[in-house]
């Protein structure tokens, strides 16, 4: 930055911007995770049999769509710098709400809100100890991962109700007309629109960005921090509840264990999308493109009779090395800007 | 991160989805149907078992007759399974199944009605399906290859147990998962005969082991614990007698609470030898996988259609006839004690 | 401008006393927690503690789990965490199974060692990301967590290590006793004792409760903080393996899942007993004692009459409690040094 003395008009140059736009567009780790994402559709296609069919992607957005759904404000709450690990036991005690409503004789429609509302009161649940009690959301959501997780098996014992209304198991896996694309697929663009809308277009959603870059700054700079992270663990626990329905439907089985370890692959999909661990970063395109990945990788290794095991290992791998490529990728841009490297400046031109 | 540059995000976001959705749909040009016509082929012998979960000794003997039976009419033959025995587990391989469209599916369910609308799908998408060991809805299925009659299986174990613990006392079942069909039929068999034979034997508790050999081995000691009256526990899953059996043979109730049900020989030869199991029970799930892959092959191959009254070969099982509800029964289940366990090798 | 200098009372020294009497009063409050479950089982039913099953039981089934809860309470104590411990005690676990099949002229002392190094190499991996890349202990062990059980499965595919592979003077260690004592908890006790001394009465130990409380100010004042974090994922992981060879030994029987979920309890155990997660408070008696209480009320419920399917729910609530009530006393704890503060100008 440089101001020029005298009559001539000042420019300043914000480092940020001073590349040209497609530079800063496409040099960033979304683009790389959507590239990554291209790269690997190409090549799976050619090698594994199989891959290339309609049906492939009919299967890949059932098997992600609970993964995609919950990515949506687990985004939000990663870029707060706040976690929440419980999301996969709520889509278990949702699924298990359903089965028991159902089973009791209350009609799919009325067990379905119910599970919902049951999805609200656990968000709201980590959101008072996060923002009321004051404790961090690591240790708070551990427990609720333990307590939804116990409420649900104990519920149901591990019996799994099995018997749902078939209209309903068979919309769950039904695709739009002409397409292989599964209806849950509408339902999870108007919530990428939504939060999307919530995050770039709103003062809310820069608050988000302001809490995870510095949380005292955003309170003195009138931020209501508490307000707006118990609104985002109460919409995380909505979101989660409407994809245990979901899932349910989809298996047709509401079971206790249902949906073990859906956090770990959220979280996976969210950091490995370029969203930072320490908040404040992060874009919802890149967290999508990272959820498909993820799903693509695992599709194309079943299919070439690879086991599930391996893509375990491919998600533990990948989520270890997105994180350590950002911290390293990081250090690297801080150790250039230091002193002996002026920024770039530009004269001004004269009038 | 700058307001334009955040809109601009925003932007790609919703482009990036609306691509993915236009692949979707582009892909359907060649038509939705999701066959490639690579199933429904009379040729197609590639055969798939699905058992209830890996890692089960039981079903890694049955697997064993499923590969030699392929062997001999020269199909392929694959494995897959989930690492625990819950319904929804399954459904994935199943769908995988379908997409690599293989001849048949060959699978032990573990629940009767969640895996039907994968197991139709696959069907119409040209799979045979064939259930073994447990079975689904008849409608998911087109055909079952039964190892016994529920009755017999059921008999042969209330048997055992009466005659082990004089014909009166509390008894528990150990059994499996608490959705798979054939576990439920068989209790609910064993809880007629008591009633009906046995008015001295009570029923007090079935816990579920869910094929587990930790939880098995717990869920004994939990047993033990909670009813200090017991005499008996009938386990009707190999994994669970098997566990039971190491945890009676280390406690102090060995030999005063009998242990009976369904076993495989090589699992159990120590605790007969060593006096924590009188006899139990089983048919050989060699006999049975080999006899599931021929029935496979006879439905690739357009042999049979599952109809009552057909028959087919079944290699050196010789022939067999479908009966009732597309079902095939392979044979009576068999005692084994400390005088023929050593004849054994499964 | 004359002073006399103040008289130098330390007006510390009753709120250390203070603070300490509420360390111990937590452990303490664990203890009574415990005995109050065992006295309940025992009074429903009598076997539950004065049968040599029920005795053999208590014990035995909880040392593991101890194991596991000493070398995550030394890890959160360092305001890091390791959720990977359960994969690691899968991949022991079956090693030690695997070497008995493989090598059965090893004998098992050199086993057992094989078991703890493999532990040993799992936390330094965890260790080193964590140290060098400063990456949140949280995520990488998470991922860590996924891999390693990958590896698991893919190494032992659908096969299990059976009774019948091992020796039976293995075996007999995983289920004897000396005195009505199970051997593997002498071993358990005599680990937790050492680690207690270690984090106690050494420099070392003191120094992980240092860079718990406040990191920065432990890098400043020059402590090795990456050495320090570096060494406690490797004890975590070397204990976990210890862990797997006991789970062996114990059971007798692994298959790939073995340990899965024990991360959950073993940092359940940890913050029941009393290690805050956000480091620098707790000692692993506390976490000892936790686990013991964990593993105790799974057996006791069943007897209680209540099914043990709510196991989970319990030791969900159980951990809510416990960091609700430690951040209660956090509170009051600073109000008071504020107060003694302002006491004092």
């Amino acid at each position: 930055m440089t101001t020029m003395t005298g009559t001539t008009q000042a420019t300043r140059v914000i480092p940020g911007h001073a590349k040209p736009l497609w530079r800063r567009m496409l040099l960033t780790r979304e683009s790389a995770i959507i590239g990554l994402l291209v790269l690997v559709v190409a090549v799976a296609s050619v090698t594994v049999r199989g891959f290339g069919q309609p049906i492939t992607l009919n299967y890949l957005l059932l098997d992600i769509a609970p993964i995609l759904l919950i990515a949506l404000p687990m985004t939000l709450i990663m870029v707060t710098g706040e976690i929440d690990l419980s999301v996969g036991s709520m889509v278990g005690l949702s699924s298990v709400v359903t089965g028991v409503a159902v089973q009791a004789g209350i009609p799919f429609e009325a067990a379905a809100v119910i599970a919902l509302l049951v999805g609200v009161v656990g968000g709201a649940f980590n959101g008072f100890l996060v923002t009321v009690v004051g404790l961090p959301s690591l240790a708070v959501t551990i427990g609720t991962l333990a307590l939804f997780r116990g409420l649900a098996v104990g519920l149901l014992g591990t019996t799994a109700v099995t018997d749902f209304p078939e209209t309903w198991t068979t919309l769950a896996k039904a695709r739009i007309a002409g397409t292989t694309i599964p209806y849950i697929m509408v339902p999870f663009l108007i919530l990428l629109v939504v939060f999307v809308i919530l995050l770039h277009f709103t003062p809310f959603g820069r608050g988000i960005y302001a809490i995870g870059l510095s949380k005292d700054a955003a309170r003195f700079s009138g931020v209501d921090v508490e307000r707006t992270k118990f609104i985002l663990f109460m919409l995380a626990g909505l979101v989660a509840a409407f994809a245990g329905i979901f899932y349910t439907l989809r298996f047709g089985s509401a079971r206790g264990d249902n949906a073990t370890g859906l956090e770990l692959q959220v979280i996976a999909a969210v950091v490995l999308g370029g969203v930072s661990v320490f908040g404040g970063r992060g874009a919802l395109h890149g967290v999508v493109a990272a959820a498909v990945l993820i799903g693509v990788i695992s599709s194309a290794l079943r299919l070439a009779n690879i086991t599930s095991d391996v893509i375990n290992i491919v998600t533990g791998v990948l989520l270890v090395l997105s994180v350590v490529a950002a911290s390293v990728l990081n250090r690297l841009q801080q150790s250039r800007r230091r002193p002996g490297r002026p920024p770039r400046v530009t004269a001004s031109t004269a009038t | 991160m700058t307001f334009a540059r955040k809109r601009v995000a925003a932007i790609a976001a919703v482009a990036v989805t609306a691509a993915l959705t236009l692949a979707g749909c582009a892909d359907t040009g060649s038509g939705g149907s999701p066959t490639d016509g690579a199933g429904g082929d009379s040729e197609n012998l590639s055969i798939t078992f699905l058992p209830k979960n890996l890692g089960n000794p039981y079903f890694d003997t049955s697997s064993k007759g499923g590969t030699a039976a392929v062997e001999e009419f020269g199909g392929t033959f694959n494995e897959v399974g989930p690492a625990e025995a819950t319904p929804d587990a399954q459904v994935s391989y199943i769908n995988t199944a379908t997409q690599q469209g293989v001849g048949a599916l060959v699978v032990s369910a573990n629940d009767p009605n969640a895996i039907c609308d994968a197991l139709n799908e696959a069907r119409d998408a040209g799979v045979k399906v064939v259930t073994f060991d447990s079975d689904t809805n008849p409608d998911c299925r087109d055909l079952f290859i039964n190892q016994a009659t529920a009755e017999g299986i059921a008999k042969i174990q209330v048997d055992l147990i009466a005659e082990q613990i004089g014909d009166e006392g509390e008894i528990a079942i150990l059994s499996a998962s608490a959705n798979a069909t054939n576990q439920n039929a068989w209790i609910e068999d064993m809880k007629q005969l008591l009633a009906d034979e046995h008015p001295n034997i009570t029923l007090v508790e079935v816990v579920y082991g869910d094929d587990d050999d930790q939880t098995s081995f717990d869920k004994t000691a939990a047993l033990l614990q909670s009813h200090p009256n017991l005499k008996g526990i009938i386990s009707p899953t190999t994994v669970g007698i098997a566990a039971a059996a190491r945890y009676l043979s280390t406690s102090d109730f060995k030999g005063k609470v009998a242990l009976t049900g369904l076993g495989t020989p090589n699992q159990m030869r120590e605790y007969v030898e060593d006096g924590t199991v009188t006899a139990f029970a089983l048919w050989n799930p060699e006999d049975l996988g080999y006899l599931a892959a021929w029935a496979a092959k006879a439905l690739i191959t357009g042999e049979i259609t599952g109809a009552e009254g057909d028959t087919f070969e079944a290699g050196k099982l010789g022939s067999y006839e479908v009966g009732p509800d597309a079902t095939v029964l392979l044979g009576d289940p068999y005692v084994f004690d400390a005088d023929n366990i050593g004849d054994f090798d499964f | 401008m004359t002073t006399t200098p103040p008289t130098t009372r330390i007006p510390v020294s009753g709120l250390t006393k203070r603070i300490s009497a509420l360390g111990r009063a937590r452990e303490l409050g664990i203890l009574v927690a415990l005995a109050i479950v065992v006295v309940a089982a025992t009074v429903k039913n009598p076997a539950f503690l004065f049968s040599n099953d029920g005795w053999r039981d208590l014990l035995l089934t909880p040392s593991i789990l101890m194991l596991v809860a000493v070398g995550q309470a030394i890890v959160i104590i360092t305001r890091n965490v390791d959720l990977s411990v359960g994969s690691v005690i899968g991949l022991t676990a079956y090693l030690t199974g695997r070497l008995f099949i493989d090598m059965p002229w090893l004998p098992i002392p050199v086993v057992v060692l094989l078991a703890v190094l493999l532990g040993a190499v799992l936390g330094l991996i965890n260790g080193a990301l964590v140290a060098f890349a400063r990456v949140p202990a949280m995520v990488i062990t998470l991922g860590t967590l996924y891999a390693y059980r990958g590896i698991n499965v893919l190494w032992a595919g659908s096969t299990r290590v059976n009774a019948s592979d091992m020796p039976r003077e293995f075996l007999a260690v995983g289920t004897g006793s000396i005195l009505w004592i199970p051997i593997l908890t002498i071993v358990a006790l005599v680990v937790l004792a050492a680690a207690a001394w270690y984090m106690r009465n050494t420099r070392g130990g003191r120094e992980y409760y240092a860079i718990g409380s406040d990191p920065a100010a432990a890098e400043l004042y020059g402590l090795r903080v990456t050495r320090r974090v570096l060494t406690a994922f490797v004890l975590s992981g070397a204990l976990a393996g210890l862990a797997g060879v006991f789970y062996a030994a114990r059971y007798g029987s692994v298959s790939s899942q073995a340990g899965a979920g024990w991360e959950l309890d073993a940092v359940g155990a940890a913050v029941i007993g009393g290690v805050a997660i956000t480091g620098g408070v707790g000692s692993v008696w506390g976490a000892a004692i936790g686990a013991v209480l964990l593993m105790t009320i799974n057996r006791a419920l069943p007897i209680l009459g209540i099914p043990d399917f709510w196991q989970r729910a319990v030791v969900g609530a159980l951990i809510i409690g416990a960091i609700v009530l430690d951040r209660v006393l956090a509170v009051r704890q600073r109000r008071r040094l504020i107060e003694a503060r302002d006491d004092e100008s």
